[in-house]
């Protein structure tokens, strides 16, 4: 099947359609950490990880918290 | 019988009374940044050294090349600290918005009191990294709406503290100088001014000083002119030794605090005598 292209924090990549937020977190090795996703700018939260499929063109954006001021 | 000289040490450190800000009390009056560290471990023992009960991170992009192998919440117990994020980068109210929604989410993944609250900062520019007044109103009154506690960071411009508490802020938090910078409270009557409008019959509404601070007394001098608390972080975070930094800053905190609630002198031009005239024995020029 064709893959769809995305943007995951600024870089283009390419997934299987039907990819959930949370398929694509375990993916990229990410589970069980904290961890949130935006998907164009407007926040998922984490319990609709599991049920949100990313589009084609879709820009997702997972960030975590880092030392800060 | 018993001297007037019996006296006996004090019992407990006076003047440590507790800072109510966004719904809770904190004993410690400092909160502080965990950016800039050599290393994670250092930072763990400078936070524990300095005192604080409050912490501020930022919210960032997962590395998903060349991922480090720790994390900064490994080494930050979130059981014992609150955790404040910020919006550090953020140079529109939109953005910040965003990062204070992404930072909940985390925090509530973390199960922190700190979800739900938020250091607002909505920066003008990258040089200076002065705050765009406009945008921290436009973000505060936005997230009020969706239910954050918003502590916002600004300049030291009266006007502008006046109405970021006005779109519902739950502390204002004026710069002492730039972010960074080192310089101290550079416009002490600045402050001042910001302190009396925001507290003007709210005495109780919580002002903290945030950025400039360059060495513990910068600390002293904003709690002595009747600052809540301060949040500081390259401080000590590059200090040759954060740690003792650490240790000096929570010191100064508190020697500030105690200055103002004790209530200082009034500045004279001239000299007062701390020993009396009375039965001086020698030649006292003009007597």
């Amino acid at each position: 099947m064709q893959q769809i292209r995305i943007t995951v924090n600024g870089e283009p990549q390419e997934v299987e359609p039907g990819t959930t937020v949370a398929a694509l977190i375990e993916r990229l090795g990410l589970a069980g950490q904290p961890c949130a996703a935006e998907v164009n700018k407007a926040l998922v939260p984490k319990r609709d990880h599991p049920s949100r499929e990313l589009a084609e063109g879709d820009t997702v954006e997972l960030v975590t918290l880092v030392g800060g001021g | 019988m018993t001297s007037a000289k019996t006296s006996t040490p004090p019992a407990a450190e006076p003047g440590l009374d507790p800072l109510a800000l966004a719904g809770r009390t904190w004993n410690s009056r400092l909160i502080v940044g965990t950016g800039k560290y050599e290393s994670y471990e250092t930072m763990q023992r400078a936070l524990d050294a300095s005192g604080a009960e409050v912490v501020t991170v930022a919210v960032r992009r997962e590395r998903l090349i060349n991922k480090e192998g720790r994390s900064l919440l490994e080494f930050i117990d979130t059981d014992r600290y609150t955790i404040l994020p910020n919006t550090a980068g953020c140079f529109s109210a939109e953005d910040a918005v965003r990062v204070a929604r992404l930072g909940r989410e985390i925090l509530e993944q973390l199960n922190n009191p700190g979800a739900g609250w938020v250091k607002v900062e909505v920066l003008h520019d990258k040089k200076t990294l002065l705050p765009d007044p406009v945008g921290t109103i436009e973000a505060t009154r936005e997230l009020v709406a969706d239910g954050f506690k918003v502590l916002a960071y600004t300049s030291d411009d009266p006007a502008s503290a006046v109405k970021i508490k006005e779109a519902g802020a739950a502390s204002v938090m004026p710069a002492g100088s730039p972010i960074g910078s080192g310089q101290g409270v550079l416009n002490r009557n600045n402050i001042l001014l910001c302190l009396e409008l925001l507290k003007e019959g709210d005495a109780a509404y919580p002002v903290i000083v945030d950025a400039g601070v360059g060495s513990a007394s910068d600390v002293s001098v904003a709690m002595e002119i009747g600052a809540d608390g301060v949040l500081l972080n390259t401080a000590i975070a590059h200090a040759k030794d954060p740690v003792m930094m650490a240790h000096a800053m929570r010191h100064a905190c508190i020697a500030g605090r105690q200055s103002y609630l004790a209530g200082r002198i009034p500045k004279r031009l001239y000299a007062t005598a701390s020993s009396p005239w009375e039965g001086a024995i020698s030649y006292i020029p003009g007597e």
